[in-house]
């Protein structure tokens, strides 16, 4: 259509689909053949992140204006709905793309090390490559049917992958419990769809944009509910308060999955939601709001229990949810490339502190592994001082710790400041905001706590990981040291792509995306901060990241650290936090065990049994026999029925005859 | 006149056959129905058929009726049975239908007959006395109906041998 | 002018030949009731040739004969199931609901 690269951006989650067929096959015939799946797996996403930057560079020469839109297929053509299956590419979704196949490409790469061992290794590289199919369904996708094929699908893989060593049977529970919840977000993804087609008449991204300023009040009920039941698909997605709490259990997959999906991409598809619905967000200021907030509140919320888990992993995925929270207060304000731009350097610099901790979990393993030791490898009291041997795993996790916390002039300083500058510019206009402000601005003082925490008590102080394990402790090949050096350098320099006009940047990222903004930009309240305040406002963020980071290395003793077999039980409100303010057992007790209880007592007992078994069944079984018991006697063989019968019908004839 | 005779004899007929369905004993179910015929035959004579009330008094009440006896005899049959009569239970059965099959047979007669096919009264006396009492049912008995006729000759010989057959001890 | 009454005692004898065969269990009396039954009939179309011609007569000459060749080999058959089973009794007179 465009004669360009453009037109090849079927071509993108064609490879990753290619793969999943190959290593697919070949995890079921020869699952062996490790070296192959290697190649393919990496193949597949390294080629899909070339034809990326192909498509990226193209589609930026020709400076459009409007999305290009590319029809594959009529998909569902049902009276005045039609739905192709098509692909839409502009700015945003080149943004997404380029993300999900350039960090996932380096996901690719670390897990042919990590992996390496593991006897499902086929099987993981086809899931990883139907997993990336799904998500570039999802960010290409010209419609929301479109796009919602591949949010199922990303929660299909995320269940396979969460869930892949399923012999255990807690990790087959979490894949269950992240599937289940994720549901419940979808049920309002349906919903909302189902509103926006009654509304709007359409379920292409480009008729509903079009149509829905006409079709639907701004500030109206119709739009708010339609908002806000697409957030509730976004809570459960992206691990939003209520519907978080199947993250953290997800830790119990690979740490690479951990690492693409929760935390680079599968998780930021609610963010990508909004971004791309942004009109309907600003015509609906109450949803924009309740958005806003429940980021911000889930932000400092999850970072209270980061504060005190021991499990590295569950450390990041808390931090995860937080600065998902993040993403959220800033397309919930209105800041889309705010929140797009976090989006983006969080994929450099969460990827990276998770694969970072991969490599300190493998490290550890395969100590224990020579020692015959059953210790938990993923208990931070079961590390420290390991910089002494991994060098340059500490060196490009510090520089992600640095990152998150938002310290000048790494990547994360200029995201995270963005977004708390546009929330706090919005507070001029409607004090809630500033609120929410102060909700993120605490949040990220815990961050830069927790994180801090973190670095301290895994890679320095003295080490008690044990006398024997230390000699095997090493740092991990290059396979997988080499993504952490590349995602260091991003996270490091991934600023640059959108450094505000503050300090004489040219915003490149903002101003990128203000096709896909302008159309929401007039509905947004207009408030513009005096250099002035904005300065001071970075300056408060900077220090409150300093605080942090001070505090946690002034205030934490590592050496007081006992492994984790020996450590005492916390107490007060430290545990509180630890046991995750105990939301999983208010859960179980308010939805999961009444429900169970229904299921069992009433619609199991009562209604299956005795009013379809019982009744309908048996009932059933029962009147064939008492209507063929009564049938009996037409049949006895008495003659004097016979003739009863007889006369019965003649009497029927005469009636008949005479009326 | 003639219509209170009709009546008597009427309810002579009805009278005696109920007697005759009630009895116990089957001899005196045969007898009360021979007294049905002779009061049909009476009937017969008032409605200008009397070939056929003196074919009814011979054939029927003389013939079929004597069979009957005979047979119920040969059976020794002459004492009524312990179960004869059905219960309270088929007595309702028997009135119910019966009752219900009265009142359509009611409503079918009273329902008048068409007048392109009706004879003017009085036609039938007329030829009898032309033909003669005998001679007005011969000459249709012989001539439209002839081939009936000569079927029910073969019918009536059919009978014979089959009554013969079924009635030997062993064939 | 004799037709209604004709009728209506037609339709009397026919009633109490159907509720005598269904009322009574020996096979003799049930068949006598049958009779009782043509012999309705036969009072019908008597008076019915009164007014739509001498058809009905024949037809009641005709109704003789079959009854007497009708009771001739009913009679035999019942004979003959006496002899097997000793009763002319209704009841016992059931083969016909096996098979």
């Amino acid at each position: 259509m465009t004669g360009t690269a453009v037109d090849l951006i079927w071509l993108a989650p064609a490879l990753a689909l290619l793969g999943f067929v190959l290593n697919g096959t070949l995890a079921l015939t020869r699952p062996n053949a490790k070296t192959l799946v290697s190649v393919i797996g990496a193949g597949v996403s390294l080629a899909a992140f070339a034809v990326s930057i192909a498509i990226f560079s193209a589609f930026a020469g020709l400076h459009a204006d409007e999305p290009f839109v590319f029809r594959y297929w009529s998909w569902i053509p049902v009276g005045t709905l039609q739905i192709d299956f098509a692909f839409q590419v502009d700015q945003l979704s080149l943004v997404m793309l380029l993300v999900v196949t350039g960090v996932g490409s380096l996901i690719h790469l670390f897990s042919i090390g990590y992996m390496k061992e593991d006897p499902g290794y086929a099987r993981y590289f086809a899931y990883l490559n139907l997993f990336v199919f799904f998500m570039l369904v999802l960010v290409l996708g010209a419609s929301f049917p479109v796009m919602f094929v591949g949010w199922e699908g990303v929660g299909l893989c995320s269940y396979l992958l969460i869930g892949f060593w399923f012999t255990e049977e807690q990790n087959a529970n979490a894949g269950r419990k992240a599937f289940i919840m994720n549901r419940i977000g979808d049920f309002g993804f349906m919903v909302a769809m189902f509103m926006l087609f009654w509304s709007t008449g359409s379920l292409d991204f480009g008729t509903v944009f079009t149509h829905a300023p006409n079709a639907l009040a701004a500030g109206g009920r119709t739009i708010t509910v339609i908002t806000l039941f697409l957030f509730l698909g976004c809570t459960g997605k992206s691990a939003q308060i209520p519907l978080y709490t199947w993250l953290p259990d997800a830790m119990a997959g690979p740490t690479p999955v951990s690492a693409l999906i929760h935390a680079a991409t599968m998780v930021t598809a609610g963010v990508y939601l909004v971004a791309r619905c942004n009109l309907l967000f600003a015509m609906a200021p109450v949803s924009s709001a309740v958005v806003a907030g429940v980021g911000a509140l889930t932000a400092l919320f999850a970072a209270t229990i980061a504060l005190k888990q021991w499990d590295i992993k569950k450390v990041l995925a808390y931090s995860t949810i937080s600065q998902l929270g993040y993403m959220f207060l800033g397309v919930g304000t209105g800041a889309i490339s705010a929140g797009m731009f976090h989006l983006i350097t969080h994929a450099f610099f969460k990827a990276l502190l998770f694969l970072g901790s991969g490599s300190v979990i493998y490290a550890l393993h395969r100590a224990y592994h020579h020692t015959h030791s059953h210790e938990d490898a993923q208990d931070m009291r079961n590390m420290g001082g390991l910089a002494r041997y991994m060098p340059w795993t500490t060196a490009s996790m510090w520089i992600a710790t640095l990152a998150i916390a938002g310290v000048p002039p790494l990547s994360g300083f200029f995201s995270k400041d963005e977004i708390l500058t546009a929330a706090h510019a919005r507070g001029h206009a409607d004090p809630i905001w500033l609120v929410f402000w102060g909700l993120a601005l605490g949040a990220a003082l815990l961050t830069a706590f927790y994180m801090t925490r973190l670095m301290l008590y895994t890679f320095h102080g003295p080490n008690r990981t044990g006398e024997k394990e230390q000699a095997h402790l090493h740092e991990a090949p290059w396979i997988m040291t080499g993504p952490l050096l590349v995602l260091g350098v991003l996270s490091a320099a991934g600023g640059l792509i959108n450094i505000p006009e503050l300090y004489h940047g040219n915003a490149w990222l903002h101003h990128w995306l203000e096709p896909i903004t302008q159309a929401s930009a007039p509905l947004l309240p207009a408030v513009h901060l005096a250099p002035a305040t904005e300065w001071l406002l970075v300056g408060v963020a900077v220090t409150v990241a300093l605080i942090g980071i001070v505090g946690a290395w002034r205030l934490l003793k590592p050496e007081a650290l006992v492994p984790a077999r020996q450590a005492p039980e916390e107490r007060g409100f430290a545990r509180v936090l630890k046991n995750k303010w105990y939301v999983d057992e208010i859960y179980d007790a308010l939805i999961v065990r009444p429900l169970v209880w229904v299921s069992r007592e009433v619609l199991w007992k009562q209604v299956d049994q005795r009013i379809i078994d019982g009744a309908a069944v048996n009932g059933a079984a029962r009147g064939a026999r008492a209507l063929g018991w009564a049938n009996r006697w037409l049949q006895s063989g008495q003659v004097g029925i016979y003739v009863a019968v007889f006369v019965v019908g003649v009497l029927l004839i005469l009636w008949r005859a005479t009326s | 006149m003639i219509l209170k005779f009709f009546w008597i004899f009427g309810f002579i007929a009805m009278g005696s056959a109920l007697l005759c369905i009630t009895r116990k004993n089957p001899v005196s179910s045969a007898l009360w129905l021979v007294v049905t015929l002779f009061a049909l035959a009476a009937m017969f004579v008032l409605l200008d058929a009397q070939f056929i009330a003196v074919l009814q008094v011979l054939v029927y009440a003389g013939a079929i009726m004597v069979l009957f006896l005979f047979v119920i005899m040969l059976l020794n049959l002459g004492r009524p049975g312990p179960t004869d009569i059905r219960g309270p239970l088929g007595l309702l059965t028997a009135t119910v239908l019966a009752g219900a099959l009265a009142l359509q047979l009611r409503v079918l007669s009273e329902s008048p007959l068409p007048s392109s096919i009706q004879l003017p009264p009085g036609a039938i006396t007329a030829l009898q006395q032309q033909q003669g009492i005998v001679g007005a049912v011969a000459t249709p008995l012989f001539g439209t109906y002839l081939i009936p006729f000569e079927i029910a000759s073969v019918l009536l010989l059919a009978a014979i041998v089959g009554a013969v057959v079924l009635a030997k001890r062993k064939l | 002018m004799l037709l209604s009454p004709a009728l209506f005692i037609s339709a009397v004898l026919f009633t109490l030949g159907v509720a005598g065969v269904l009322f009574r269990r020996n096979v003799i009396v049930i068949f006598m009731c049958v009779e009782l039954m043509l012999n309705a009939v036969n009072l019908t179309f008597v008076a019915l040739a009164q007014t739509l011609g001498m058809g009905g007569q024949v037809f009641v000459f005709f109704v003789m004969a079959v009854a007497a060749a009708e009771a001739a080999v009913g009679l035999a058959i019942i004979l003959a199931v006496y002899r097997h089973r000793q009763s002319v009794s209704l009841q016992n007179m059931n083969l016909l609901k096996d098979g």
